[in-house]
């Protein structure tokens, strides 16, 4: 099955490691994927600042490169999202593109639920070690009603305990332009997820979207607590 | 509290509040009890999701018909012998307020909470005519004596630890210190009952008002409320015109679904219903009542975009879960209304040119809207303000020419790459440049982006 990678513009530019642990896992799972070279950023950083008109052109250009009928699979809760529910939001009074953006938003899956809903990944027998916390991010569980699926992927891995997080739906404090308004608060919050997160004793945190991860990995580095910090993609794909 | 037009300061009053030990504490223990206790109230309650359906077609019926309504509480309520006035606006509610209690030589006044007479702000000029206003609420009380504003809408001396309030009992009314919350209870009703036999007159708000019957309701759990509305012959309630409910009828719903979001209890210890003025055979109740409906801008937000924000309760729910709020508590927002609904509200009622600044206060993280009884669609109504915001030419010029290239950036995949390289060169430097700035907070670009990886 030929499905379309949407990369994140996060993951472009900071976490290959990332991206080539998702093109892994989707390969082991009979996918095929393929990366759309124009792409680029979902749009989120205007449309959550309430850049509309810069929003909308980054979601047109998302919309010409996946255009298809294929797939779409992203690493990234949050991005997933984005399509899926903000951009009918920005074209509600254009009904061709809106068409359009409804089109895509049946079609894009974050990377867990197609992992466990098309895969059936959590079946697979994944290898893992020690002992892993999960972050449940924001948009991932309330906007894209993605709960389950992460907690199956891991709780399925041979070799490795799931230690469920206080309050593990609690803002990581990242909210994208957020964290540049917002420093101060942004660091507290970071800084609250990572106290949690030493509170499990785990040895890794891991979670769906990138944004969350590189907030937390920062404070905890900050706080001096010494627990590694990996995408979920990673960490299913070490044990592959 | 200032309702001059300088510009809230979000950003620096948030930044303050943050390194504050004692706060941060104070709240935490405050929003998880509530979380919690909100949790198990409702884990007994068949049909959650449907309860909270009829709320929200309730309230949203009010909306689309309030003007309507308002009218038909109004003729109602003055059947039942109340006297209505209207306020358009805050000075106008002061006004008939100060009027009403000046004619009858009222001096001597008790309040129950309302957090629309903090919006009009009524205490002060009552007491710039030489009333004495005395909160009884034992929230309320505190803040009084510690002359600030409440920080929560429910729970307004959120942010205090009873250590606070012993050292603040100690200094103002001549007893010794404790810390005991149980003494500090005792302490503070034996102070206010003086006060309630001694009352002139009493002013309460009101969290419903129903059009049917004219009653006005009152949930609370003190006591407080019931003798302020019915100890002191005249009886004054200020509400806005929102407040407004079709039928008593309709009152179950909301009975079942406020007191568990706001603090968590299957009900308050008092629901009052109050219809009219006392009839003979009444065995208590005020000979007078005033009912002062306040627009103050309400009007205006029912025919936009933001209209919604008018179904709030008052309940708080959405603030107990917010992180933002839940860190920096109801002060740093600068205004009557905190947190998520507060934001929202404060930018409509006090103008985009004021409150700007708060619109930031959100990481969009949906909590509230997960535990909003009434369904308002919390992030959308943020997101179109921060819309608003933009297109009358709020945020900086940097962040607005940041955001064009980011605009153009995204539609190009040749700009893109190459901001990629951009950020990588300039990367180093932003780092040393930034403090808690993002640069600083940011990993280092790849060396070789995903892209120049890919299948």
């Amino acid at each position: 099955m030929k499905v379309l990678l949407f990369g994140t513009c996060l993951v472009d530019t900071f976490f290959p490691e990332v991206g080539e642990a998702t093109v892994r896992l989707l390969r082991r799972f009979g996918a095929t994927p393929v990366f759309p070279k124009g792409q680029t950023c979902c749009g989120q950083p205007a449309f959550n600042a309430g850049y509309v008109g810069e929003a909308r052109s980054a979601a047109a250009h998302f919309l010409t490169v996946f255009d298809g009928d294929d797939p779409i699979v992203t690493p990234s809760g949050s991005c997933a999202a984005m399509v899926k529910h903000h951009y009918p939001m920005l074209f509600r009074d254009d009904p061709a593109m809106l068409a359009r953006a409804k089109r895509a938003g049946g079609r894009i899956y974050e990377l867990s639920q197609f992992l466990v809903r098309v895969a059936k990944a959590h079946e697979a027998g994944l290898r893992g070690r020690g002992k892993v916390t999960y972050h449940a991010s924001c948009h991932l569980t309330r906007s894209l009603g993605v709960r389950e699926e992460p907690l199956a992927l891991l709780s399925s891995l041979k070799g490795a305990t799931f230690v469920p997080m206080p309050d593990s739906g609690r803002c990581c404090g990242f909210g994208g332009t957020f964290m540049a308004k917002l420093p101060e608060i942004s660091c507290a919050l970071a800084e609250e997820k990572a106290a949690s997160i030493e509170e499990t004793g785990a040895d890794t945190v891991t979670g769906c979207d990138s944004g969350c991860l590189m907030n937390i990995s920062d404070a905890m580095r900050r706080r001096g607590t010494e627990v590694r910090v990996a995408h979920l993609a990673q960490l299913l794909a070490e044990g592959l | 509290m200032s309702h001059g037009q300088t510009t809230l300061r979000f950003r620096e009053n948030s930044a303050r509040a943050v390194r504050d030990d004692t706060l941060r504490a104070a709240m935490r223990h405050a929003a998880d009890t509530f979380g919690a206790k909100r949790a198990d109230a409702f884990a007994p309650v068949a049909d959650v999701e449907g309860l909270r359906d009829r709320a929200s077609a309730i309230r949203d019926e009010v909306l689309s018909n309030l003007p309507m309504y308002v009218e038909r509480f109004a003729a109602s309520a003055t059947r039942a012998g109340a006297t209505v006035h209207r306020a358009k606006d805050a000075a106008a509610a002061r006004e008939i307020i100060g009027c009403i209690l000046a004619e009858r030589g009222a001096k001597r006044i008790v309040k129950g909470k309302s957090m629309v007479s903090e919006e009009v702000e009524l205490n002060a000029h009552l007491e710039e005519a030489g009333m004495e206003v005395v909160e009884t609420d034992l929230g309320e009380y505190i803040i009084q004596l510690e002359g600030e504003a409440p920080s929560h809408i429910i729970v307004p001396a959120i942010h205090k630890n009873r250590r606070q309030v012993g050292n603040l009992f100690a200094g103002h009314l001549g007893v010794p210190y404790t810390d005991d919350p149980q003494a500090l209870t005792k302490i503070a009703r034996i102070a206010l009952r003086e006060k309630f036999l001694a009352a002139d007159a009493g002013i309460s708000g009101a969290n419903f008002a129903a059009a049917d019957t004219g009653s006005l309701v009152l949930f609370t759990n003190e006591g407080n409320g019931r003798m302020v509305t019915t100890l002191p012959p005249l009886h004054v309630a200020i509400l806005s015109i929102e407040k407004v409910i079709p039928s008593l009828a309709d009152l179950p719903a909301f009975i079942r679904l406020l007191p568990r979001s706001a603090t968590g209890q299957p009900i308050t210890s008092y629901v009052s219903v109050i219809t009219g003025t006392r009839k003979p055979g009444d065995a208590t109740g005020a000979t007078e009542l005033h009912i002062v409906l306040l627009d103050n801008g309400r009007s205006g937000i029912l025919g936009g975009e933001s209209k919604d924000i008018l179904k709030c309760i008052r309940c708080g729910a959405c603030m107990n879960v917010c992180p933002v709020y839940r860190t920096v508590g109801g002060h740093s927002y600068g205004w009557t209304y905190p947190g998520p609904m507060g934001l929202i509200l404060t930018t409509l009622l006090t103008g985009m040119a004021k409150s700007h600044p708060v619109l930031d206060a959100s990481t969009l993280c949906g909590a509230c809207e997960e535990v909003c009884p009434v369904r308002i669609p919390l992030v959308r109504l943020i997101l179109q303000l921060r819309g608003r915001k933009v297109r009358e030419g709020f945020p900086d010029s940097m962040e607005r020419r940041g955001m064009a290239l980011f605009g153009k950036a995204a539609a190009s995949p040749f700009l893109f790459a190459l901001g990629q390289r951009l950020a990588g060169i300039f990367w180093p430097v932003a780092r040393v440049l930034g403090g808690k700035d993002v640069a600083r907070r940011m990993p280092a670009p790849a060396k070789i982006p995903f892209r120049r990886k890919t299948p």
